[in-house]
């Protein structure tokens, strides 16, 4: 891969994840999960389980049908406080394992804004992704979600 | 000893902080979840009074020299095993200057130093040496009188149940399987009846006093009314087998649980009109709500909170032992320690932690407690006098196979009211 080629999967790659930053901020969430692939895998865990390698974590969903249900279950079951994110991501790093298939990591930082007008930083942390070539472009087949601010605050609804 | 938990020492012409209106706990004035002297009142008469105080799983440090910073009330305390493989606990302040000791939530060491003067002391928390204690040259040391016997770390005592590790600082304590009690021991037994292995934590800060979130674990009335995800997917019906057992000496404990029976209830809800009953939603992927059998009787709900600072829990097949701890009365942080069997088949694994969605921070089925009780907070700091009221099957206080029920709360604002002498 020359230069040119892997600016262009960089631009691609960075085009993917602004995307999937706009659907969770702008209140587009039926679109978030279209964002990945059918047999994809999605997860929330802290940095402290991750380091011991222990499995736990906050949200995983191993299907692309689970990340609906989460959609539908926030719009229609489960009862929280309005708010806002807005995702600020850095350090965009890829690594192509073959022609259709990379891995690539970044940092994140959600600052929320709740119904009292205050805005604060919800969590900083970084993605873990694999992301495949398809027919609608490309797509994530796997996403850690790795926070380091361990303590939740109040909840998580809206994915990270 | 098997005397109920009361304040030793309060006398009785001690002016009382707050006023309860009613001795049954039907009545809770809005001051105990935000007045900084009941908070401090709490410290003294329960975290560092005759309770036992949940620290973690005794699987999180199972190696010789394992250790896990926590915390009793809000006391910062070290729990340890020692080389001779038992536990021990400390209080995190050097003896020196005070500076805590122990700097990491985790690790493993033989000994732990002070960083400010390199005071160090063994796992169980007696003072090994003091740099210079005999001086350099023309430079003199620590007085002759100084004796490290007496410079320890302070120590709790220490015991664990089925492999569920407590502290107490107090001499008046009963022997911890007095603590825990006849009604709620075989509930215990029941979920840690063989060796368990730790999946890793989760938590969760809610900005609200800790009493908020004891009385939404001692509140199944609340379940399939602010959890709407139970009823919108058909998981959880007002027909199901229930039990709401109090402690019986001081109600602090208790124990609620939900056990399925193929009886169809929806219309109970929909004859009420409640908001909760919902055809129209379907999960695409419904492996999330699958229950391996693992006990005698198919329970989907198995919810024990151990006063003050432990809740057991099992939702379908995800174990958690839930650590409360207070952080100031206007906020508690929420630590869910996962957990498996070490026999677990590679699939009940897996299901366990599928199942995760379900609990903890972004529960599908718990996320709504903490807006609950921070919705209380907001609501109830600006008049401590006015009163929750509390009413549920008052009239019928000794009913415990239902869920349609205050009285698990009641109770607990009795055994409060005794162990804090208010």
């Amino acid at each position: 891969m020359d230069t040119m080629e892997r600016m262009a999967l960089w631009f691609e790659l960075h085009s993917l994840q602004e995307r999937y930053v706009s659907v969770l901020d702008n209140d587009r969430l039926e679109e978030w999960p279209a964002l990945f692939t059918e047999d994809c895998e999605y997860g929330i865990i802290p940095k402290e389980n991750a380091d011991m390698g222990l499995p736990v974590g906050i949200m995983w969903c191993n299907n692309q049908r689970m990340l609906r249900d989460r959609v539908v279950s926030l719009r229609n079951a489960n009862i929280f406080e309005a708010h806002t994110y807005r995702h600020m991501t850095s350090g965009l790093d890829i690594t192509p394992v073959d022609a259709d298939t990379v891995e690539m990591k970044a940092n994140y930082v959600v600052v929320q804004t709740r119904a009292n007008g205050e805005s604060q930083v919800y969590q900083a942390g970084r993605y873990e992704d694999r992301v495949v070539r398809t027919a609608e472009g490309w797509r994530y087949q796997k996403k850690r979600v790795i926070y380091d601010t361990s303590r939740v605050q109040t909840l998580l609804a809206t994915p990270v | 000893m098997n005397a109920p938990l009361s304040a030793a020492d309060a006398a009785p012409s001690e002016e009382k902080l707050v006023f309860f209106p009613r001795a049954d706990g039907s009545r809770v004035p809005y001051a105990v979840f935000s007045s900084q002297e009941i908070y401090e009142l709490e410290q003294e008469r329960i975290y560092r009074g005759p309770t036992w105080n949940f620290l973690g799983l005794e699987c999180e440090i199972p190696k010789p020299g394992d250790y896990k910073s926590t915390f009793v009330g809000d006391t910062p305390v070290v729990v340890t095993r020692t080389d001779d493989g038992e536990l021990a606990c400390w209080v995190n302040r050097c003896s020196h200057r005070g500076a805590m000791v122990c700097r990491n939530a985790r690790g493993n060491a033989s000994s732990h130093a002070c960083v400010y003067h390199q005071w160090s002391f063994d796992q169980r928390g007696n003072l090994l040496g003091v740099p210079f204690r005999r001086g350099q040259k023309h430079m003199s040391g620590m007085p002759k009188d100084f004796d490290p016997k007496c410079h320890s770390l302070r120590q709790l005592k220490v015991e664990s149940y089925r492999g569920l590790i407590f502290a107490t600082f107090s001499d008046d304590a009963p022997m911890l399987p007095d603590y825990l009690g006849a009604e709620m021991r075989p509930w215990i037994d029941r979920i840690f009846h063989k060796p368990i292995e730790f999946l890793g934590c989760t938590r969760q800060y809610s900005q609200s006093n800790w009493k908020l979130y004891f009385e939404n674990v001692k509140d199944p009335y609340h379940a399939s009314m602010l959890h709407l995800f139970h009823t919108t997917f058909n998981i959880f019906r007002v027909g199901m087998a229930a039990r709401s057992i109090p402690d019986a000496r001081h109600g602090l404990h208790s124990i609620i649980t939900v056990t399925k029976n193929e009886e169809d209830t929806a219309d109970a809800y929909k004859q009420q009109g409640i908001r909760s009953m919902d055809d129209g939603f379907q999960l695409e992927d419904d492996s999330v709500l699958g229950h391996v059998k693992e006990y005698d009787e198919l329970t989907t709900n198995h919810i024990q909170p151990i006063f003050p600072q432990l809740v057991i829990q099992q939702i379908h097949n995800t174990l958690v032992a839930r650590q409360l701890l207070p952080k100031g009365p206007d906020n508690f942080e929420l630590i869910f320690h996962f957990f498996g069997y070490t026999d677990d088949t590679p699939a009940l694994r897996e299901l366990r932690l599928k199942q995760a969605n379900l609990v903890g921070p972004a529960g599908y089925i718990s996320m709504e407690d903490t807006e609950a009780t921070e919705l209380v907070q907001k609501g109830t700091r600006r008049d401590p006098a006015a009163c929750s009221v509390i009413e549920m099957a008052r009239d019928n206080p000794e009913q415990q196979d239902t869920v349609i029920t205050e009285s698990l709360i009641r109770r607990f604002w009795a055994g409060y009211q005794k162990l804090m002498g208010l």
